[in-house]
């Protein structure tokens, strides 16, 4: 059988999670393996919430959706309430800490101070993705850090590399 | 082993790599969801390489467009979506008539009229062959994957210049935004073809004459010198409208006959697990990817089951379909609408075997689950 990975990551337009997806879609890519990202969205491109799905495999990938998935990232708890029901059963929860632990004695939950991170210590918000890309990584293991990080060099504008390699080591150093 | 170009990418982003490496010089086109990125990308990519890019201001003039780039010899392509798909009509029926090569995308969406603009849909699958008016031949391609967008635009390109005909790519939102894994094949890798040019002086060439063993005919560029007419009125071979009956039957059958002598030419389809199937999965475009995972599914279960995948959807694949009709007990046709590509399963093969549509039109993916269901009921 295949080895296929079902990743959702969830919070509110604007917090980059479309761009995560994309970075870690790729870092599979570096590792050999196969990766099909997708996304749903409503009209709005701000605010709103927003949703962007990775799936990783060492073989095709048919169906490209996900439906339950192992691992769920919640930066709101908006995001959180909705999404929570389809993570399978022993899945990783990650969410921010600003989230209430939700009531699920199935899975593992990991409480990280993903948006503070950014801000205080990387200080830009909008890195929070990059952080909660390392952190998701130092986790579950589902790409290599070195993959990871090169995705994420590949992928941010020039002359924030700097920026996004602190917002890796602070993602990282949460776990 | 050299580093191959694997990337991830979008369909939509495919597309436009597909119609450059075909040679496309001309887009226009009125940004439509969820095709835009196909309008954005080439808007981006087509100045750098001597090419143009226009806005229209409508659906309707990005179809004109096209026509014009097109007789001024340039390869060209627009892309649409939903309500853009239904505006494009009767200029594509046009280029039908007149004989211009070109490639009109619809990345679908869910319908009727602006719908669901974010959401996949199948259900242009009959507006694609009867959409325009008039007995008319289309072809129309339909693929499953990033790596496949690109390569049947390449054929789409290929057979609008060969057939001197519209061609029309139906991918849908689900493909057209997903970003997967694609190697892009070297540019000596790809077959590419292009319309014959006219082979006699500027007084003696007729712009509709076909000669002996030409499948279209030989096209003038505007701009070339040469000066010929170009109207969607029933013509002659020179181009000037005509009322004459047989000119008009000749004619309307020869645009037919470019299909129906070159079925094999146009027949283009995979086989998945087949050999030994009692049922037979028939779908295509992105629900193709769920009824292979059913296939896997069912088998698993010891079902025997296999897919049969069009990726030419028009001209509709009759032979096959028929052989595939005389060989198993049932048929599933799963396509993300309400009963539209069925309804030519049926036609040709009602008569051999069961036939059993599976769809929906909410603006979902039909799922494996859902296709399983449905082998399990008539199995």
């Amino acid at each position: 059988m295949s080895n296929q990975c079902e990743i959702r990551l969830s919070g509110s337009g604007g917090q980059g999670l479309i761009l995560a997806g994309i970075i870690l879609a790729e870092a599979a890519l570096n590792d050999g393996n196969n990766a099909v990202q997708s996304q749903s969205y409503g009209p709005e491109a701000r605010g709103g919430a927003s949703k962007s799905e990775v799936i990783i495999s060492d073989s095709d990938i048919n169906y490209p959706k996900v439906r339950e998935c192992d691992i769920l990232l919640s930066l709101t708890q908006i995001a959180c309430d909705k999404y929570i029901k389809s993570l399978k059963k022993n899945g990783v929860l990650i969410i921010d800490d600003s989230v209430n632990i939700p009531q699920r004695n199935d899975i593992q939950v990991y409480s990280l101070p993903i948006l503070k991170t950014a801000i205080d210590k990387v200080g830009k918000p909008m890195v929070a993705n990059i952080v909660a890309l390392a952190a998701i990584n130092a986790i579950t293991k589902v790409t290599t850090n070195d993959s990871l990080q090169k995705a994420v060099l590949n992928r941010v504008p020039k002359g924030t590399e700097e920026l996004n390699i602190k917002a890796l080591t602070e993602g990282f150093n949460l776990v | 082993m050299k580093n191959k170009k694997i990337k991830l990418m979008q369909g939509n982003e495919a597309c436009v790599e597909g119609a450059l490496a075909a040679g496309m010089k001309f887009f226009a086109g009125y940004p439509i969801t969820p095709s835009t990125e196909i309008a954005e990308i080439s808007s981006l990519r087509l100045p750098r390489i001597g090419g143009k890019f226009i806005q229209m201001e409508d659906e309707i003039a990005g179809m004109a467009a096209v026509i014009g780039g097109s007789l001024a010899g340039l390869k060209s392509m627009t892309a649409t979506s939903g309500p853009g798909f239904s505006l494009k009509q009767e200029n594509l029926g046009y280029a039908v008539l007149a004989e211009v090569p070109c490639v009109v995308v619809n990345v679908q969406r869910g319908g009727p009229s602006t719908g669901l603009p974010t959401m996949p849909a199948q259900g242009d699958i009959m507006q694609a062959k009867w959409g325009t008016h008039g007995d008319h031949p289309v072809i129309a391609l339909s693929p499953s994957s990033v790596r496949e967008t690109f390569d049947l635009t390449v054929k789409a390109f290929n057979y609008a210049e060969k057939y001197r005909m519209p061609v029309i790519l139906l991918t849908d939102e689900v493909i057209g935004h997903m970003r997967e894994k694609i190697e892009i094949p070297d540019p000596d890798e790809i077959e590419i073809i292009d319309r014959l040019k006219p082979e006699k002086g500027l007084d003696e060439y007729k712009p509709y004459e076909i000669k002996e063993g030409q499948v279209a005919p030989e096209m003038a560029a505007y701009g070339e010198g040469y000066r010929f007419h170009v109207t969607g009125l029933i013509h002659d071979e020179t181009g000037f409208p005509s009322n004459d009956s047989k000119v008009a039957g000749d004619l309307v059958n020869r645009l037919m006959k470019k299909i129906d002598d070159n079925i094999d030419d146009l027949t283009l389809y995979e086989e998945y697990k087949l050999d030994d199937a009692d049922i037979a999965v028939i779908s295509y475009g992105i629900t193709a990817r769920s009824a292979k995972s059913a296939v896997d599914m069912a088998r698993a279960e010891g079902l025997k089951v296999g897919l049969f995948r069009p990726m030419i959807i028009w001209p509709f694949p009759e032979k096959q379909i028929a052989q595939l009709g005389k060989r198993v007990k049932n048929i599933i046709t799963a396509e993300m609408n309400l009963g539209q590509y069925v309804l030519e399963v049926e036609r040709v093969a009602n008569k051999y075997t069961n036939i059993t549509k599976c769809g929906k039109a909410n603006g979902e993916l039909i799922t494996p689950d859902e296709i399983l269901a449905k082998i399990k009921e008539v199995q």
